[in-house]
């Protein structure tokens, strides 16, 4: 077999030159994704009554160091899903909305979004989705709202990288020059808040120093902003709702291993345990008088999720036998992981995050469980945020 | 019992194992042993076995040596074997960034690196990382897919996907010689300050030692492009330093009893700035990781006929690191983990010629590996591996056939919780060479390879993440090549040509629990590749005595999911492109060296699902890099000048992780 040296050196050279070419040609500009800018519901429409639900937000988590936080929004005027509209209304912030998403809510005419390992609030008109203000707090966890005033958690304590401080606090934020007011500090690493009656309670985890969990509510009186009480509950807590009667459903996670996830009962009055079920709660929302708890629990014995889709009457505070989807949607389910209720027509948003690393799905069923619609999402579809007229 | 107690009968066991196997072979060599016998011995010098080149190996070889390593002038490993086809490597960027190699779309795992003939462990997360080790005082890189086809060697060397051999330096003299010094200093870009030294000594006519060390310094800041192409900004990244240290001293030996030895100590102690992922808001993180890694590892290799011989090996390896996190604050301070690894390692590889064209082998390996760490809820794990390889090579004037049989036992103990169950796998390859031609200059190969790689410590005993259940992850490897090789007088033009079929299941893969903290370990993935490498290689000089070489890697690869049920069924796993390739020219004339690389790699996706917030664009870098020689006070001194990424591109190779824009490099060494 002999091969002309000179006619391989000549392939050789135009094989040289295309593959150049090619590979400098083929790096475009950024693709932006397509779908173009965000355009904002109209903000007045004749014939529509007070208390009318325009649309909600929706808030991707995006897995950790993915910096793929995202916001989508629903409009039920126009029946249509609008994904990544942060950045749509916002292409010019450096990053986009972050990493990891953590909490999303309403107040007035403003849209709050609690962006976890980014460290910041984003504060967004609630119409156009345009940045009004930034608020930036380390380890920032969950936000709530009580005359007036926000209330975030941070795991981070008042003084950082103090090896001695492991408490967290929160934040009072003012909600029209978006600063922080006051600070209290709180138990390790605080969970979500509520505000009722002139107090604060605030649910502590201490998730970074297992085994040693908080085991408590944290009061704060609004007042002076002091924490004025410890309510003793359950292991490493969580979610925390409270109901039209008082009373507040705190999730404990437990240990992941030898103590299991419970649900418990707080009364604000005199701010006792009054009730306990044994139910592993990831995410709850009480809407008249029903709760809609959603409930993963890893068991490492089996190796297998334990998936539940419950509802508890907060008047009886009994758990009711039926699950809240009716109709077998829950089989193409993988990871529930937050659910919301229309407060106008009571229709049950409940979202999948899947994997976790790809898109999940948001899942709408009628109040009697049945499946309306679905949808593609964001990564981690977590949270949700009415816009209600 | 304690662990330690255990580990001494395990390794009882082994030698009891290992031992008839021994005696079998060292007793029919000594019955042929006689004054002449051990004469005719050292004229035939049997143990330089004839090394498989990679024109007629009988799987796919990529070697980096001695001069060409020398010319690209790159700073690590890493950056050296990115030049290789079918090679993606996970660069977290920066002189001190975590870089591993992942071979033909399987997972950095399934690739194992060794390091004179001695796999580099982790047991605990099966990683090596190659931005840690020096090109300073290495001889050669190659890469074998499959398994390297050579004798004598360990069951370890049978037992991965792919292998990736490191051979150091050795000592070697001149004439007269007793010694020699080559020390240099490396700086440039990212404040770094590299200086090494390495000095040989010959003692006597059967005993040399080397001691080669260098020291790493570098701030690490580097600038970087934060776009979505409406914004644009420029950040530098921080808290990206290093500073490390390596010492190495061996000793190699001969005797006059057709034996050769050597020892090795291996010291490498860092400390460096985690710089994280770049999202939003957030442009400094204030993590830390010291590690530090300790092994002494030796080879003794025995004649005994000219028909059989054997090499013991052995490695004791210490390996701690630290990670250090303020922003985490738990109730006994700043979060600060420390693991401590510790692996014992002996083998016994025995080769014997049974006729003219028929070579059988017989390898035994013991390994025991423990993993100590702070954590809540640890197992403290301890793995037991015994693997014996069985091994016949059939060559032929144009035909070689080999293949191998790897038994694989894995027992594990914890001290607390659930372990592991015990494991017996066996593991089967088949490699084929052939010569159609009477030509030797083109030759074709096939290779079938089945095997596993074992679930880490991290995988199976992880708090909250591992899971003791998992099974091993399996690959199964089907190559087809050529290769064509043409020797003039002026030149050397070699073409080679593989395509492959790769399947990946039960692959081990991390889904989530009940939140972003809780996630563990399945077995879930199939993965199924499908691809193909182009090599050219074209070398020689020209009339007026320059000296050129050129090569040319293309490498196409369709690596996609096909977990059943999964949503991103039939989608190109992430991090894959489907096209990349290098080039590399390098021209020498009298005293100046030049030297210029390209690196391609493809459109890929960062996370499973192929959409467009999960692109990533194409990247590719131009390297360039000139030599000059020159004499000072009669020995030689060499000045080099490398620009990398000459163009300046802004790229990530892993999304969030920003690769350094044009750096600049510069190298002087003497050599005494």
């Amino acid at each position: 077999m002999r091969i002309d040296f000179t006619e391989w050196s000549r392939y050789s050279a135009v094989l040289t030159c295309l593959l150049l070419v090619a590979l400098t040609a083929c790096r475009s500009d950024d693709p932006l994704e397509s779908g173009g800018v965000f355009e904002p519901p109209a903000s007045e429409e004749p014939g529509k009554s007070e208390g009318e639900v325009r649309g909600f937000y929706l808030l991707n988590e995006g897995n950790m160091g993915a910096n793929k936080a995202s916001l989508d929004f629903y409009d039920y005027t126009t029946e249509t899903y609008i994904s990544n509209v942060f950045s749509k209304a916002n292409p010019e912030l450096v990053g986009g909305l972050g990493d990891v998403g953590n909490d999303i809510a309403v107040y007035g005419s403003k849209l709050y979004v609690v962006v976890n390992v980014s460290n910041k609030v984003e504060v967004l008109d609630l119409h156009s989705g345009k940045r009004l203000g930034k608020i930036d707090v380390p380890n920032c966890r969950y936000i709530t709202f009580y005359e007036g005033k926000a209330y975030l958690s941070a795991y981070l304590g008042e003084v950082a990288l103090d090896p001695n401080a492991p408490n967290g606090m929160v934040a009072e934020i003012d909600t029209t020059s978006l600063q922080i007011t006051r600070t209290v500090e709180v138990g390790r690493q605080p969970e979500e808040l509520v505000g009722h009656e002139g107090k604060l309670y605030v649910a502590n985890s201490g998730g970074y120093s297992p085994p040693d969990y908080e085991t408590t509510l944290s009061v704060i009186d609004l007042d002076s902003f002091q924490e004025t009480e410890r309510i003793e509950v359950g292991m490493n807590l969580h979610r925390l709702k409270i109901d039209e009667e008082g009373d507040l459903y705190v999730s404990s996670r437990g240990d992941y291993y030898d103590n299991p996830a419970r649900l418990y009962v707080v009364d604000t009055e005199d701010h006792k345990v009054k009730k306990s079920f044994d139910l592993a709660v990831s995410d709850m929302e009480i809407h008249k008088g029903i709760a809609y708890a959603i409930g993963v629990e890893f068991n490492f014995h089996t190796g297998q999720n334990t998936i539940s889709y419950s509802k508890i009457d907060t008047r009886t505070e009994s758990l009711l036998d039926d699950s809240f989807i009716t109709d077998g949607t829950e089989e193409g389910i993988e990871l529930p992981y937050g659910v919301a209720i229309n407060p106008q027509t009571d229709e049950i948003l409940l979202t999948d995050a899947g994997d976790y690393v790809s898109p999940g799905r948001l899942y709408c069923f009628s109040p009697d469980g049945v499946l309306q619609w679905t949808v593609t999402t964001g990564d981690i579809p977590a949270h949700i945020a009415f816009v209600v007229e | 019992m304690s662990i330690k107690n255990n580990r001494f009968i395990n390794l009882l066991n082994c030698l009891r194992l290992c031992f008839p196997v021994f005696a079998i072979f060292a007793g029919y060599g000594q019955e042929k042993d006689s004054v002449t016998d051990y004469r005719k011995l050292e004229e035939v010098v049997l143990w330089q076995e004839r090394k498989s080149t990679e024109h007629t190996a009988v799987v796919p070889v990529q070697q980096l040596s001695g001069e060409t390593l020398k010319r690209m002038s790159s700073l690590s490993v890493a950056d050296a074997v990115r030049y290789f086809s079918g090679v993606q490597l996970k660069d977290y960027g920066g002189v001190g960034g975590l870089k591993t190699i992942n071979v033909r779309s399987m997972g950095s795992e399934h690739t194992g690196v060794f390091y004179d003939g001695i796999r580099l462990g982790n047991a605990q997360n099966g990683q090596v990382d190659l931005g840690k080790y020096a090109l300073d005082n290495l001889e050669e890189i190659s890469l074998y897919n499959g398994q390297r086809p050579d004798a004598g060697q360990s069951a370890k060397a049978y037992a991965s996907a792919n292998t990736i051999y490191l051979q150091s330096r050795k000592p070697e003299f001149e004439e007269g010689e007793q010694w020699h010094l080559h020390s240099g200093i490396k700086t440039g870009s990212f404040g770094l300050f590299n200086p090494y030294l390495n000095l040989d000594y010959k003692i006597n006519n059967r005993l040399s030692a080397r001691v080669s060390t260098a020291y790493t310094y570098a701030h690490g800041r580097y600038k970087y492009r934060f776009t979505n192409g409406v914004y644009d900004t420029t950040a530098t990244r921080e808290n990206a330093d290093i500073r490390a240290l390596r010492l190495e001293g061996a000793l190699y030996g001969t005797t006059g009893f057709n034996s050769k030895w050597f020892v090795k100590y291996y010291h490498y102690d860092s400390e460096r700035g985690l710089p994280g992922a770049v999202v939003a808001n957030r442009f400094y993180r204030p993590q830390r990781q010291w590690d530090k890694n300790d092994f002494v590892q030796g080879e003794y290799r025995q004649q005994f006929t000219d028909r059989y011989y054997a090499v013991f090996r052995a490695k004791y390896s210490k390996d701690y690191s630290r990670y250090f996190d303020p922003e985490i604050v738990t109730t006994s301070g700043f979060l600060d983990n420390r693991y401590h690894q510790e692996s014992l390692y002996f083998s016994l590889s025995n080769s014997y010629r049974l006729t003219d064209f028929w070579k059988l082998g017989l390898a035994v390996d013991y390994e025991n590996n423990t993993l100590d760490a702070n954590l809540y809820r640890f197992a403290y794990p301890e793995r037991n591996n015994y693997l014996v390889a069985l091994t016949t090579n059939m060559d032929w004037p144009r035909l070689n056939l080999q293949g191998s049989l790897l038994s694989t036992t894995v027992k594990e103990r914890v001290r607390y919780y659930e372990r592991a169950e015990d494991r017996q796998e066996f593991t089967p390859t088949l490699m084929v060479g052939w010569q159609p031609f009477n030509s030797p200059n083109f030759r074709l190969r096939a290779y079938y390879k089945r095997i596993f790689r074992m679930p880490t410590f991290n995988d199976l005993y992880y708090t909250f993440v591992g899971n003791t259940f998992l099974n091993p992850e399996y690959t199964e490897q089907l190559n087809l090549g050529f290769s064509y090789k043409q020797q003039r007088d002026k030149y050397l033009l070699e073409f080679q040509g593989d395509v492959y079929k790769i399947g990946v299941k039960d692959k081990i893969v991390a889904v989530p629990g009940v939140n972003l903290f809780r996630w563990t370990m399945l077995n879930l993935g199939k993965v199924s590749t499908t691809g193909a490498e182009a090599r050219v290689r074209w070398s020689g000089t020209t009339v007026g005595g320059l000296t050129y070489g050129m090569q040319f890697n293309y490498t196409w690869q369709e690596a996609l999911d096909k977990t059943p049920g999964s949503s991103v069924y039939g989608n190109q796993i992430p991090y894959i492109p489907v096209h990349s390739g290098s080039a590399n020219i390098s021209a020498s004339y009298r005293k100046w060296q030049l030297n210029y690389s390209f690196i391609y790699t493809g459109e890929r996706y960062s996370q499973k699902a192929n959409i467009p917030s999960n692109y990533l664009q194409p990247w590719y870098t131009h390297d360039i890099a000139a030599r000059y020689e020159l004499k000072v006070w009669e020995n030689k001194m060499e000045l080099s000048l490398a620009v990398n990424n000459l163009l300046n591109q802004y790229y990530d190779v892993i999304k969030n992780f920003p690769m350094p824009g044009r750096s600049y490099r510069l190298t002087i060494n003497y050599t005494l």
